[in-house]
C-alpha cells in the first residue's frame, strides 16, 4: 500500500504551485497533444503546410509596397523585403500561439470537463505545435538571403536562445489569456486588438531606431521588440545585436511567464465548472 | 480489515445554477441595456466561483457526503438524474473539486466518464489509440505493450490506419472502450458508459469490467443499467438530491430505488397523459408480484401479474386489452392479449364502467434484466382505442430467488424451464447394429 500513489481531494486554498514531477509523468500525452495540433492543423486543405508560408509571405509583400515603396520607411540599410521578412515569421509565430493558446482552454472543454490531466499542458500545446509553422516560414527566409545575399554571422548561436525567449513570451500570454478566457469570453475578442496593437508597438514594418533614443529603452519593455531585433542583428548581421534589448525581454518575458503561470495554477481548479 | 482505498469525508459541491436573465421589452430598454449590462455581468461572471454569499441561485450537487471504499471492492453508485452521481465522479476523478469536505485515495485513479475522450475524427485509429490513452492517464511505453490486444479487442484491425471520421458509430465506441478496458489503474471511475454500442458489444464490455473486478481492481461504477449494477457490483451506494440515502448491499439498495423510483409511475403516467379516447381512458398499469403486492422488481422465478386498470366511457363492441413487452434494447420478446382467453367475438359489448384486467405471467419466462412495458386497448379491426408507451419498466432480477440449478446465469433473453428426458440407451441394440 505504502508504494501507491496517494491523492488528496480538497478545496485548494492559497498559492498554488505548480507540480514538476506530475508534468512529467503526463508529458507523452503532452507529445501527443502537440502531435495532434500538428497532424490536424492543414487537413483537408490543399495547400496544406504551405500556408504557413503564404501568410507572412504576402504580408510581407503587402508591407513591402506600402511601407516600404510607398511610405519609404527606413530599414537600416536592409532591403526592405528581407528586413520584414525576418521580422514576419518571427511574428507570425508569436501572434498564432498567443492566438490559438489563449483559446485553447475554452476549446478543450470536452476534455476538461470529462479527464484529469495538468490543464497548464493545453496552452502549452499550441505554443509548441507552431513552431513547425514556424520552420516551415524559416526555409524561405533562407531562399531570401541567397536572393540578397545576406548571410548571418556567427551570433546566429543565439538564435535558439531567441526562439525561446518568444515561446516563454507566448507562453506567458497565452496562459494568462487562456485562464481569463474560461470565466470571461470577452477575452476572444480582445485578442485580435491586442494582436495588431501589438504588432503596431514592435519593430516588424519600422526599425527600433525609428524611435527617438530617450524612449528606446520604454519601447523596449515590450518583450518583442529585443527579439525582432535580435532575430534581424544575428540573421542579416547589418546591426548590432541589442544586448541591453535582449536583457530587458528576458527580464520582461520571464516575468509574464510566471505571471501567467501563477495565475493559471489559481483559476485551473474552476475550469470544469465555468466552460 | 486493511485500511480503505478511498476515503469519502463530508464530501459537499455547490453550484450556481445562474439567474434568469432580465429580457429587453422595449428597444429604449435594449440600447441602454448595452451600457449597464458590463456592470451586471461583470458582478455575475465574479460570483459564478464564489460562494460565500446565501444567493437564491445555490445549488447542492453534493451535500456531506461520507463513505470508504475498501481495495477491491466493485460499488455501485445508483440514484436519479440530478442525485449527485456524476458530480461525485467527477470529484473523485479531480476534473472539479469539491466545495468542502476531502477525499482521500490510495492508489492510481482512471476515470472514464465518457467514451473516446479527446478521440479526434481527422486522426486515424492508431493514433487515436495513442492520444486516447495519453489522456486517459497511460505512458507511451505502456500503450505500446498493450497495442495489439487493444486492437484486437476493438475488431477494427482493418481500418487501423483510416480517420475515425469514417468509421461507423459501433467501431468508434468499440475502438474507445478497447482503450479504455485496457488501463490499469488501481482505481476505475466508470460512468453510464456501458449506454452506447450494440448489445453484443455491451455484453463483451460488460464481460470485461467483470475481468477487471475479479483482477482485485476497486471500482465504482454509476450506472442506470440495474442488471448491470447488480451483476458486478455486490455493495451499492444510493444518492438522492445530493446525498447518500442507502449504502449497502446492491440487491436491497436496488429494490428500494426501484420502488421508490418507479412505482408511482404508472398511475401518473396514464392519468397525465389521457391516453385515452372519449370511450376508453386507461387509469393504471402495475405490476405485482407473486404476493400481490405493487413491485416493478420480480424474481426470475416468480410469477407475477401485471394489471391494467381502466374506465369506459360508453360501451364497446369486442374491447381487448394487448402488451408488449421488450427488452432493454428494444426488442419485443413477446405480446399478450386479453383475446387468448376470452376470445374475439364481436357481439361481445363491454359496459361502461371501470375495469381490471390481470395478465399471469409465469415465473422462468423472461431472464434477468430490465423490461420496458406498452399497452394498448382495442377493438380488433377497428384499430387501437388508446396506447401507452413506455408504461410501465419491469426488472427481473434473480435476488431472493431460490437459488440452485434453476438460478443459474444463462445468456437469452428468455429463460423458459425446459423438460428434457435422460434414459439410457439399450445397449443391446447398439450392439447387434455393430
Amino acid at each position: 500500500m505504502s508504494t501507491q500513489p496517494f491523492i488528496h481531494i480538497k478545496p485548494k486554498k492559497g498559492l498554488q504551485l505548480i507540480d514538476f514531477g506530475e508534468l512529467v509523468h503526463y508529458r507523452d500525452l503532452f507529445a501527443f497533444l502537440v502531435i495532434r495540433d500538428i497532424k490536424v492543423k492543414y487537413k483537408q486543405t490543399v495547400l496544406g503546410g504551405l500556408w504557413a508560408i503564404i501568410q507572412p509571405f504576402f504580408l510581407m509583400v503587402v508591407f513591402t509596397l506600402f511601407f516600404g515603396k510607398l511610405a519609404k520607411i527606413p530599414s537600416d540599410g536592409i532591403p526592405y523585403p528581407i528586413f520584414n521578412y525576418t521580422a514576419m515569421i518571427a511574428w507570425t509565430y508569436f501572434a498564432g500561439a498567443i492566438n490559438t493558446s489563449s483559446n485553447s482552454i475554452v476549446g478543450s472543454g470536452s476534455l476538461i470537463s470529462k479527464v484529469y490531466f495538468p490543464r497548464v499542458i493545453i496552452p502549452l500545446t499550441s505554443v509548441l505545435a507552431g513552431l513547425l509553422d514556424f520552420s516551415l516560414a524559416f526555409i524561405v527566409l533562407l531562399g531570401m538571403m541567397l536572393y540578397y545575399h545576406i548571410y548571418p554571422t556567427i551570433m546566429v548561436l543565439v538564435l535558439p536562445g531567441l526562439v525561446i525567449l518568444m515561446m516563454l513570451t507566448a507562453s506567458g500570454v497565452g496562459m494568462l489569456l487562456a485562464a481569463l478566457n474560461a470565466k470571461y469570453r470577452d477575452i476572444r475578442y480582445t485578442i485580435p486588438f491586442l494582436v495588431q496593437f501589438w504588432m503596431f508597438a514592435t519593430p516588424i514594418v519600422y526599425p527600433s531606431s525609428m524611435i527617438p533614443e530617450r524612449y528606446r529603452m520604454i519601447y523596449a519593455l515590450n518583450p518583442m521588440t529585443g527579439v525582432i531585433e535580435g532575430f534581424r542583428a544575428v540573421l542579416l548581421g547589418r546591426t548590432a545585436f541589442p544586448t541591453e534589448m535582449v536583457l530587458i525581454s528576458i527580464v520582461i518575458s520571464l516575468g509574464l511567464f510566471i505571471l501567467g503561470l501563477t495565475y493559471f495554477k489559481q483559476v485551473e481548479r474552476y475550469f470544469a465548472d465555468v466552460i | 480489515m486493511s485500511a480503505p482505498i478511498i476515503q469519502v469525508n463530508g464530501l459537499s459541491k455547490q453550484y450556481h445554477i445562474g439567474l434568469r436573465e432580465k429580457a429587453n421589452r422595449t428597444f429604449r430598454e435594449a440600447v441602454t441595456d448595452a451600457f449597464t449590462a458590463p456592470v451586471r455581468n461583470l458582478r455575475n461572471l465574479r460570483r459564478l466561483t464564489r460562494f460565500e454569499d446565501d444567493s437564491p441561485d445555490i445549488i447542492w450537487a453534493l451535500r456531506d457526503v461520507s463513505f470508504e471504499i475498501q481495495p477491491g471492492e466493485v460499488v455501485g453508485i445508483i440514484g436519479r438524474n440530478g442525485a449527485g452521481k456524476s458530480t461525485l465522479l467527477k470529484i473523485l476523478s479531480r476534473i472539479t473539486e469539491p466545495t468542502s469536505g476531502e477525499i482521500r485515495l490510495h492508489g492510481r485513479v482512471a476515470s472514464l466518464l465518457e467514451v473516446g475522450t479527446g478521440f479526434h475524427p481527422e486522426l486515424t485509429g492508431r493514433e487515436n489509440i495513442y492520444l486516447n490513452g495519453t489522456i486517459l492517464g497511460m505512458r507511451k511505453t505502456e500503450i505500446d505493450r498493450k497495442f495489439d490486444e487493444i486492437v484486437a479487442f476493438s475488431e477494427i484491425e482493418k481500418f487501423l490506419d483510416t480517420p475515425v471520421k469514417r468509421y461507423s458509430s459501433g467501431m468508434y465506441v468499440r475502438l474507445a472502450f478497447a482503450v479504455a478496458a485496457h488501463l490499469e489503474p488501481e482505481i476505475l471511475l466508470i460512468d453510464e458508459v456501458l449506454a452506447v454500442g450494440d448489445a453484443a458489444f455491451q455484453k463483451k464490455c460488460l464481460g470485461k469490467m467483470g475481468d477487471v473486478a475479479y483482477q482485485g481492481r476497486t471500482v465504482l461504477f454509476v450506472s442506470h443499467n440495474m442488471p448491470a449494477v447488480h451483476e458486478l457490483c455486490p455493495r451499492a451506494i444510493y444518492l438522492t438530491d445530493g446525498s447518500i440515502a442507502l449504502d449497502g448491499m446492491t440487491s436491497t439498495i436496488i429494490e428500494h430505488y426501484i420502488k421508490t423510483s418507479f412505482q408511482n409511475t404508472p398511475d401518473e403516467l396514464s392519468l397525465r397523459k389521457a391516453a385515452g379516447s372519449d370511450k376508453v381512458t386507461p387509469l393504471s398499469i402495475i405490476i405485482r408480484n407473486s404476493k400481490g403486492e405493487k413491485s416493478s422488481v420480480v424474481n426470475m422465478d416468480e410469477d407475477f401479474m401485471i394489471e391494467v386498470t381502466y374506465q369506459i366511457h360508453e360501451a364497446v363492441n369486442n374491447y381487448h386489452t394487448f402488451l408488449n413487452v421488450y427488452s432493454s434494447d428494444s426488442t419485443l420478446v413477446f405480446g399478450a392479449a386479453t383475446w387468448d382467453t376470452h376470445g374475439l367475438n364481436p357481439d361481445v359489448v363491454t359496459q361502461p364502467g371501470s375495469y381490471a384486467c390481470t395478465f399471469k405471467l409465469p415465473g422462468h419466462l423472461l431472464n434477468k434484466g430490465a423490461y420496458s412495458i406498452n399497452i394498448n386497448g382495442q377493438s380488433p379491426g377497428k384499430g387501437f382505442i388508446y396506447q401507452v408507451e413506455n408504461a410501465v419498466t419491469l426488472t427481473v432480477s434473480e435476488f431472493g430467488g431460490s437459488g440452485g440449478a434453476k438460478s443459474r446465469n444463462r445468456p437469452g433473453i428468455i429463460r423458459p424451464l425446459i423438460k428434457s428426458d435422460i434414459v439410457p440407451l439399450d445397449t443391446g441394440g447398439m450392439n447387434s447394429q455393430t
